[in-house]
């Protein structure tokens, strides 16, 4: 019964949004085809950037231009393209900000290598610290002060 | 009139804080027992003058005084009063005062209980803190002064934004303030040290109970913040890697590595030049965090109003304090002396936490500047969020995850026998991976994060429980305060890992369009949707509505997600309802009618699988840092003690 | 030694971005996403006219003269404070000047135009906003400078003030020789 009432009242749902678009919220029912479209579409909306409210991304934002790139999301997704395309569809329109995880480019290579190469580093260092150390002298028992 | 008295409160405050800055610092330097000696009564003096000042504020707010720009810009006649009181604290002036107010009472604490520490110490320490309260002061009154007067008065105040609105403001600013500014501390101490030129392990036992109890404030503080913002915002989410969240987050992370090292080098002597670091890293970590939410520089759902000149005046403030310590550690810094140590020992592992510790930090650092970065070079546009710092934060964790058994079982300094360790955790291992793989099979809609999540949490609490076997009973010793927050913390780590992965792999939510009497099922749970009214509220109208929700026939819970109008600004809450459990949260959004008629509502359906082991665990970690820092080692007289080590008495830098 | 100095160079170096950072987004709450568009050409529409709905323009009828494309709602009150700048152009003759009329409804758009005056040479009429995020609009106003060839040389967002007209607008018109 649901299913069947979603299908029909999505026209006049389309009406009653334009209507309310001062009052959008984030939460808009769809009705996917499967389990997995509901999932890839709900790790693709968070993936990508609010281009009016920028703090939120695409799931949460209550915008209405987030509405209506939500809807297009889907569209993308129906119409066979690959999560790579996806992204490249709305970097196309709205540029490398619209995703909330960066490319790997030569742009991003230090973002992206940085933090190994410190902990390279940081390792590197370790090891010339340890075999610094002084040989020990004969062990006493020590109490275990924990 | 109240109001100009509050300013001069906080003038004259500024005024002994200056002093406190000048007279111990140049009387430590020089041997003036009488200038030294100023350093406590100037403290109180400057505690009770702002505590005036903050008190004042409060005052007028609660009066509802709108010749105050203050309080016609945050309050309303109609505001709930336990609001008009924490509201004061709900904006950018305000919340400078609590800042500086908490960061007195800070001063004065150590000024207080500091009885069996030489005076030059004391004094140069207090000078130290009191300088930061110079900055904050001066920013204060001179470019964001809450005592401002408009006039003429304004007819209606703006209303507290209704984000605030809520418990969540009342403990989450003061505790989150108690744990930055605690940090102070420790960096006193480390500034104080380096300029005494005499680094040793009495400052950081004295200076450890206190970053103790600071790292706990703040962990607490972040917990209410993610808890409020899971409740509040109405999308169940409980961390987002804002750049304000990372902005607390990072000396979070800088503190807890200072934890580790402050205990090395208190033991053992060793690492005072990381500890020295690491104490400074972590309190200008805190500064940089007050910059990025005050200064505009980031956009941020949290940020205060921005303003270029605040911005600059914080930076510059950030340059000298910040850049003044790190100049003079690169110039008086220590050698890493102390007990030796070797590859296998206690040193070694405490020391791979700092290195990791470390390295997320400055992960994260990098994460939230690199759009800046990008953006100043010229090189375009770029965001970092989510996907980025929660993949690499993970991979940066995994291994402190796997090393933290063996910490606690592990001995200071010598050859630690490995195959005895290794044997030891080894059954614990091998169960680990039984229960991945069991996991991965029958855990209903579960992954390997779900099986790594519980295994990775069996295998921390395997190891808390090794520890305690071994020292209770093989080794039959009792367990010291500092042990049993210890054991508290790891726990708390493991329950986390487990919160964490199991939620993140298995939580799952639903829009439907509802309409009165219809029911939607997710995951075993049924939601029966049974209307929304018309409420009023003290200064909102809400939309309020009914969810049933039952399992198997049986009802669990009936809630009431609510949108709330606020009437003087117009603002639209949501007010989500959740139904709280040991192992799921139940959890339901309202949206938007869908007709005109308003039979017909866009409603949000969550189950949350494991959602409050990720903030139970967090409260365990604060707990446990609390119980240490009460420590009997740390009440103990410091001339009483057993012999310090020996290279760290006296010794010049 | 070095590794001494190395975190007061680091935070040195920190310290000047964020002062570059502060100085940079001075004022801004938002970022001002720069368009990809700049360079490529204009998307293609096909979108009703104001005037005469039943007529279809499409982006490639606009071609062999450069033109501003102004993105307008009569519910957008930085719209209101754009105007006379906007008409101030279309009317000097330097460029022709199209309205995009986005997200809005037809009567409420008819009463601002008679209100404020309607200067622009045609509008298009984009009723969902499906069009316009080919265009990457995400607010209003918007305004593009689309040269003969039909590139996009130039994106505004915000409402357009003098000085922008003076400082970045003119100049590129002169540069594309535009002009009747």
């Amino acid at each position: 019964m649901n299913t069947v009432m979603l299908r029909r009242s999505r026209g006049v749902l389309a009406m009653a949004l334009l209507a309310f678009a001062g009052l959008a919220s984030a939460i808009m029912p769809k009705e996917f085809q499967s389990p997995e479209e509901a999932e890839r579409y709900r790790a693709l909306s968070h993936e990508i950037r609010c281009v009016m409210c920028q703090n939120q991304s695409l799931a949460d934002s209550p915008a209405g231009i987030a509405d209506d790139l939500r809807y297009q999301l889907l569209a993308r997704m129906r119409e066979g393209y690959s999560d790579e395309q996806i992204r490249d569809w709305f970097v196309a329109r709205y540029g490398e900000f619209v995703l909330y995880r960066p490319r790997f480019n030569p742009t991003t290579w230090a973002l992206w290598i940085g933090p190994f190469l410190v902990l390279a580093a940081g390792v590197w260092g370790l090891v010339a610290v340890i075999r610094r150390q002084r040989p020990l002298p004969t062990v006493r028992p020590e109490s275990e002060d924990c | 009139m109240l109001a100009e008295l509050g300013n001069f409160a906080m003038l004259l405050a500024l005024l002994l804080a200056t002093a406190l800055t000048v007279f111990p610092l140049v009387g430590a330097q020089r041997g003036n027992v009488a200038w030294m000696r100023l350093a406590r009564p100037l403290a109180y003096g400057q505690t009770l003058l702002i505590a005036i000042s903050y008190v004042l504020l409060t005052w007028v707010f609660v009066q509802h005084d709108l010749s105050v720009a203050y309080v016609a810009n945050n309050s309303h006649h109609l505001l709930p009063l336990v609001y008009k009181i924490s509201g004061v604290w709900g904006a950018h002036e305000g919340s400078l005062l609590l800042w500086v107010l908490i960061l007195a009472i800070w001063i004065s604490a150590v000024a207080r209980f500091s009885r069996d520490l030489p005076l030059p110490v004391v004094a140069r320490v207090l000078a130290v803190m009191g300088f930061v309260s110079v900055g904050f002061l001066s920013f204060t009154a001179f470019t964001s002064n809450p005592f401002e007067r408009l006039l003429p008065a304004a007819a209606v105040g703006q209303d507290l934004n209704p984000l605030l609105q809520d418990p969540g403001l009342i403990f989450h600013p003061p505790l989150l303030y108690a744990g930055y500014v605690g940090f102070a501390v420790a960096f006193g101490f480390a500034v104080a040290a380096l300029l005494d030129g005499r680094v040793d392990a009495q400052w950081v036992r004295w200076s450890r109970p206190w970053t103790n109890v600071a790292w706990g404030f703040l962990t607490l503080g972040i917990l209410l913040g993610s808890y409020w913002a899971y409740y509040e915002l109405g999308w169940g989410g409980w961390w987002f890697w804002d750049p304000v969240e990372n902005a607390s987050f990072m000396p979070w992370l800088a503190g807890l590595a200072l934890i580790h090292s402050q205990a090395v080098s208190e033991k053992r002597g060793s690492f005072h030049a990381w500890t020295l670091l690491l104490a400074i890293a972590a309190f200008s970590l805190s500064l940089l965090g007050a910059f990025l939410v005050r200064s505009g520089v980031l956009t941020s759902v949290h940020a205060f109003a921005t303003d270029p000149q605040r911005g600059m005046y914080i930076l510059a403030f950030l340059a000298v304090v910040v850049g003044g310590s790190l100049a003079l550690y690169a110039l008086r810094a220590p050698k890493n002396e102390g007990k030796p140590f070797v590859a296998s020992s206690r040193e070694t592992l405490l020391l791979a936490n700092n290195l990791l510790m470390t390295a997320a930090t400055i992960m994260i650092l990098l994460g939230t500047l690199y759009p800046l970065l990008v953006d100043a070079l010229g090189l375009g546009q770029i965001s970092v969020g989510a996907p980025y710092f929660g993949v690499l934060f993970t991979l940066l964790m995994a291994p402190v995850v796997l090393l933290i058994p063996f910490g606690p079982l592990s001995r200071w300094g010598r050859e630690e026998n490995m195959p005895l360790l290794l044997r030891l955790m080894l059954p614990w291992f091998v169960l680990s991976l039984i229960v991945l793989v069991l996991v991965l099979l029958f855990w209903p809609n579960g992954s390997l994060r779900t099986a790594a999540g519980i295994a990775g949490g069996l295998w921390v609490l395997a190891g808390v429980g090794v520890y305690l076997w071994r020292r209770l009973k093989v080794q039959r010793q009792s367990l010291t305060a500092e042990n049993v927050g210890m054991v508290l913390a790891h726990a708390g780590l493991g329950v986390f890992v487990v919160g964490v992965l199991v939620l993140e792999s298995t939580q799952i939510q639903r829009d439907v369009a509802a309409r009165p009497g219809m029911s939607f099922e997710v995951r075993g749970y049924t939601f029966e949707f049974v209307g929304v009214e018309e409420r009023m509220g003290p200064n909102f109208v809400s939309d309020f509505g009914t969810v049933r929700v039952s399992r198997d026939g049986e009802p669990v819970a009936t809630l009431h997600p609510e949108k709330r109008h606020y009437k003087a600004g117009g603002q639209v809450m949501t007010e989500a309802s959740y139904d709280p459990g040991i192992f799921r949260d139940v959890y339901v959004a309202l949206g938007d009618p869908l007709d005109a008629n308003r039979t017909e509502w866009a409603v949000r359906l969550y189950v949350k699988p494991f959602i409050r082991w990720i903030w139970i665990g967090a409260l365990l970690m604060a707990i446990g840092a609390f119980v240490v820092a009460f420590d009997r080692r740390f009440r103990r007289r410091v001339n009483e003690t057993e012999a310090l080590p020996a290279a760290s008495r006296g010794a010049p830098a | 030694m070095i590794s001494r100095w190395l975190p007061f160079g680091v935070f040195a170096a920190i310290a000047v971005l964020l002062g570059v950072g502060v100085i940079m987004n001075a004022g801004r709450t938002q970022v001002e996403i720069v368009s990809p568009l700049i360079g490529r050409p204009a998307p293609d529409f096909a979108l009703p006219d104001f005037a005469n709905p039943a007529q279809i323009v499409r982006q490639s009828d606009l071609r062999g003269q450069p033109y501003l494309l102004n993105v307008f709602a009569s519910w957008c009150a930085s719209c209101r404070i754009e105007h006379p700048v906007i008409a101030e152009l279309a009317l000097s003759g330097r460029i022709t000047v199209i309205g995009y009329n986005y997200k809005d409804e037809r009567a409420a758009a008819e009463r601002w135009l008679r209100q404020l005056g309607n200067p622009y040479h045609r509008i298009v009429v984009d009723e969902t906003g499906r069009s316009a995020i080919d265009w990457g609009i995400y607010g209003t106003p918007e305004t593009f400078l689309v040269d003969a060839e039909g590139i996009v040389r130039w994106k505004h967002v915000g409402p357009i003030s003098p000085q922008t007209v003076e400082r970045e607008l003119l100049p590129l018109l002169d540069a594309l020789g535009a002009g009747r």
